[in-house]
């Protein structure tokens, strides 16, 4: 979709955005080094970079949410000072984060209007903005009911009211945030058509993605971040998936090899008809049944929300089941014999947390006090009985920080001032030091750069190597697709059926993650191959 | 461990919002027609310019750290335990209901009893509404305040319909027999010739000393502090690490419970030798400003203590020497202490720890730890 225009032309018009010799410091950590290129008008324009490569940081000093030391930021040629949100708003840039802004209990229309309602009084106002909300829905092909709660809707539904929003406040400039991360592969196709019809209509847009196939598909030009500095500014089909990868990590990166063994017998996890109500009574997940044997990678792909942080809470001891059962190790857990986490650890099983600063690290501790959370009466840490003997810790600590690669290996660092990918191999090293027979693992790359991907991705293939059971819960269908022995496919809680490592093909689990069952999704595609 | 900017920033913050309550009470002592210089000398003389004055500061302050102790015990499990006054209360009762079973007895033998009935008193009195936190959701400073009132108006039926000698019209039990009454340090003093008046200070701030240490060691180097650690700072990442979050929460108000409880100690064997009305009166309230000032620490609630002693007993001789300044121009200026050096102290102290960080920067001591 790339509109090429004489380059005579473009000189005349002033890029939409440009950003020159923008600088932002964090302490002594450079987030943006002397940053520089500009985004024309109408055009779908990507950044890519690794966690912390600064794309959020340069997003946020556009969207004012920080203050540049040093550069500037033009606006139609204008040089701007943005000072706060509202400010960008109110020259038209608008955002849509990763976590949506939104109100969960207001409708849809009343989520676009809120903040923007004009005057105290509604009065009779209601009536003329739900006109221009339906004609910029009209406008764009972005659907949704306007009276629906915001909570009785889908994800990928409320990503839409988001835009709506943005654009109802007259946003000529749109900034998404990772935006396909909650769809299916179908509904962030139908995303990328509306971006499309946006930059038609002369919006710019800017994708902020790590997904360089989605980048291939629907920029018009990509911008590539690497610590912090500009790496390059070029028109995407100038690129290709192996030289952006390239870019971005700054050396040629490898693919995980691909040696399978087969699994052991015996099946070490057993689910069966294991069903979870919240407390408001929704079925969270139902009739859910599955295996995983002992040397093998369970993959559960599904977009996220359909159940699968549920499915993890049950097995981790966290919750317990309304119904069914599971069966850890010789651990059995029923709604008459609910688990906990202690009862479950103690049989055997790790858990690496799909949030890890919420769930699997206290942000606020060192690495040496995170590094022992949940071992601390497992009786494998020298120095941690009732008394803990600091010097002794602290020596487990960095052996356990160079065994598994954790830079730099300082146990009496914050664990906060740690990268993505350095908290996330502490975490799986501080689990596998149980040397657990069943691994949980949620979400074990989200927010981590490439090359901590790939020693992650390596760590959990030995796992299996030796043995182990692993359950493996990703929305990155890719990280699925490579690692798992068998994927399961789920979908408001339920299962869409199982696939054996030789059907996998990237159109059926997209149809199964949209809810069709596995056989119908199958012969859809035709056979399940090519 | 901490971070040297922590650490002295933290410091820095306290001093400068002290200063900013004294120079603001200069103020307000300027207002009422005195000489405010004078007034602070008045202060600083009452609190520690005589052995006499600086006993009392001390003996107020034993009743601070137990109180400051407890708030931060609890604050260590992310729990606000605004109920000291009440648990102090029932520790007392916990107190005179021992000395009353055990007269007679020399007070080195009854203390030991006394501090475990202390603070069992103290515990089981907060134990019901660290129940209901813990496994009901409901608000410990709700709850704990209630109980505050609960506490009271039990003592009061208890010291006037039962405790109350047969023909006193003085709502106070009868005395404790003089054997129990606790070791002064004026005696001490007598007893290698320093005669001193005579003042309540007791062995009981050598109890409230250890029990520093032993919360200093109870949190920071046993398994159990390292769990009530991570209940405190993420209770999600603690339930998912296997810790059993509610009870340890249950468990750290309890203690938080007890060493509330321990004023009771100082005050009945120690000081009062009776159990009286409302002896305990403001303990409670006054520990928060000691832990939040003491940033939660033994070794800053220690000093944080002693400063509250002093306003204490220098605010005692303040209204007994200016006729102008009431006592509620004391209470004023307890309260201005109260307000910047402890509800405002989370204002300064990230600014304060950034100067200094700067300052390290300069001198190339970022990150030092100490």
């Amino acid at each position: 979709m790339l509109i090429t225009k004489p380059e005579s032309i473009l000189e005349a018009v002033p890029p939409a955005i440009e950003f020159i010799g923008l600088t932002k410091k964090f302490g002594s950590l450079l987030a943006n080094d002397n940053v520089s290129f500009a985004i024309r008008a109408g055009t779908i324009h990507g950044i890519v970079g690794e966690n912390g490569a600064g794309k959020s940081t340069l997003m946020s000093a556009l969207f004012g949410l920080y203050k540049p030391d040093a550069g500037e930021i033009r606006l139609n040629g204008k040089q701007v000072s943005i000072k706060s949100p509202s400010a960008a708003i109110a020259r038209g840039v608008g955002m849509v984060h990763q976590h949506f802004m939104l109100v969960d209990r207001l409708t849809a229309l009343q989520n676009v209007i809120v903040g923007s309602e004009g005057r105290f009084w509604l009065g009779g106002r209601i009536s003329a903005c739900r006109e221009k909300v339906t004609a910029i829905q009209r406008r764009y092909g972005l659907a949704f009911p306007l009276d629906a709660t915001i909570r009785s809707l889908p994800v990928g539904v409320q990503q839409r009211v988001e835009i709506v929003k943005s654009l109802y406040r007259g946003a000529e400039i749109l900034i998404l945030d990772e935006p396909t991360s909650v769809l299916t592969p179908d509904e962030a196709k139908g995303l990328f058509h509306v971006f499309r019809s946006l930059a038609a209509e002369g919006k710019t847009i800017i994708l902020i993605t790590h997904k360089l196939q989605e980048v291939l598909e629907v920029t018009d030009n990509v911008t590539v971040l690497r610590q912090g500095r500009c790496i390059v500014t070029t028109p995407t089909n100038s690129v290709t998936r192996a030289s952006l990868a390239e870019m971005m990590v700054g050396r040629k990166v490898g693919r995980i090899s691909d040696v399978r063994a087969p699994a052991t017998c015996d099946v070490r996890i057993r689910v069966r008809d294991l069903a979870f109500r919240d407390p408001s009574g929704t079925a969270r997940v139902s009739g859910l049944s599955f295996d995983v044997h002992g040397g093998e990678i369970l993959g559960v792909a599904g977009v996220s929300g359909n159940g699968q942080t549920e499915l993890l809470s049950m097995l981790a001891g966290l919750v317990g089941p309304s119904d069914g059962s599971i069966q850890l190790g010789s651990l059995t857990v029923t709604p008459n014999q609910p688990a906990s986490p202690i009862k479950v650890r103690a049989s055997g099983v790790a858990h690496v947390p799909e949030d890890r600063l919420r769930h699997g690290l206290v942000p606020k501790w060192s690495a040496l006090e995170n590094s022992v959370l949940g071992l601390q009466r497992s009786g494998k840490v020298a120095g941690l009985g009732n008394w803990i003997v600091r010097s002794k810790v602290a020596e487990w600590c960095r052996e356990l920080m160079i065994a598994h690669d954790v830079r730099p290996p300082d146990p009496h660092r914050p664990i906060r001032v740690f990268s993505g990918g350095n908290q996330q191999k502490l975490v799986i090293g501080r689990e596998l030091a149980l040397d657990p027979e069943i691994i949980l693992v949620g979400q074990p790359t989200r927010g981590v750069d490439i090359g901590a991907i790939e020693s992650i991705h390596r760590k959990l293939l030995a796992q299996r190597q030796a043995g182990k059971a692993i359950l493996l819960v990703s929305v990155e269908l890719e990280e699925v697709m490579d690692l798992s022995d068998r994927i399961l496919v789920m979908f408001e809680g339920r299962s869409m059926g199982e696939l054996l490592r030789d059907e996998f093909d990237e159109r059926v689990i997209g149809l199964m993650m949209a809810g069709s069952q596995r056989d119908s999704a199958i012969k859809q595609i035709g056979g399940g191959e090519g | 461990m901490r971070r040297m900017s922590t650490v002295v920033g933290g410091v820095l913050a306290a001093f400068i919002n002290i200063f900013i309550a004294v120079a603001l009470g200069g103020i307000l002592i300027l207002a009422v027609g005195e000489d405010p210089i004078a007034a602070l000398d008045v202060v600083l003389q009452g609190a520690f310019g005589s052995l006499d004055g600086l006993s009392y500061t001390l003996h107020y302050a034993t009743n601070f750290i137990f109180a400051g102790l407890a708030v931060a015990i609890a604050a260590q499990a992310n729990q606000f335990n605004i109920g000291g006054e009440g648990q102090a209360y029932l520790g007392g009762l916990g107190v005179t209901l021992l000395c009353f079973a055990m007269p007679g007895f020399p007070w080195y033998v009854a203390l030991p009893f006394a501090i475990v009935a202390a603070m069992a008193f103290g515990a089981i009195w907060v134990a019901v509404p660290a129940y209901m936190v813990a496994r009901r959701g409901s608000h410990l400073v709700i709850t704990t305040i209630m109980f505050n009132f609960l506490a009271s108006l039990l003592m009061i039926y208890l010291i006037v319909n039962q405790f109350r000698e047969a023909g006193s019209m003085i709502p106070a039990s009868a005395a404790i027999s003089p054997s129990l009454e606790l070791l002064r340090f004026d005696q001490i003093l007598a007893a290698v010739g320093v005669q001193v008046p005579e003042s309540p200070l007791n062995v009981t701030i050598l109890v409230a000393l250890v029990c520093c240490v032993l919360v200093t060691y109870l949190v920071w180097h046993t398994r159990w502090g390292y769990e009530l650690r991570a209940v405190g700072a993420n209770s999600e990442a603690a339930a998912f690490a296997g810790i059993p979050v509610n009870r340890v929460i249950i468990q750290a108000i309890c203690i938080s419970g007890g060493l509330a409880g321990l004023i009771g100690v100082n005050e009945i064997m120690g000081a009062q030798h009776r159990l009286m009305l409302d002896f305990a009166f403001g303990y409670g309230f006054t520990g928060i400003a000691v832990a939040l000032i003491g940033a939660n620490h033994p070794a800053g609630i220690i000093p944080a203590s002693i400063l509250f002693g002093a306003l204490y007993q220098g605010g005692a001789s303040l209204s007994f020497l200016f006729p102008s300044v009431s006592r509620d121009v004391v209470i004023v200026l307890q309260g201005l202490v109260i307000l910047f050096a402890g509800g405002l102290v989370h204002v300064l102290r990230p600014l304060a720890t950034s100067a200094v960080e700067a300052v390290l920067v300069r001198m190339g001591m970022a990150g030092e730890r100490i």
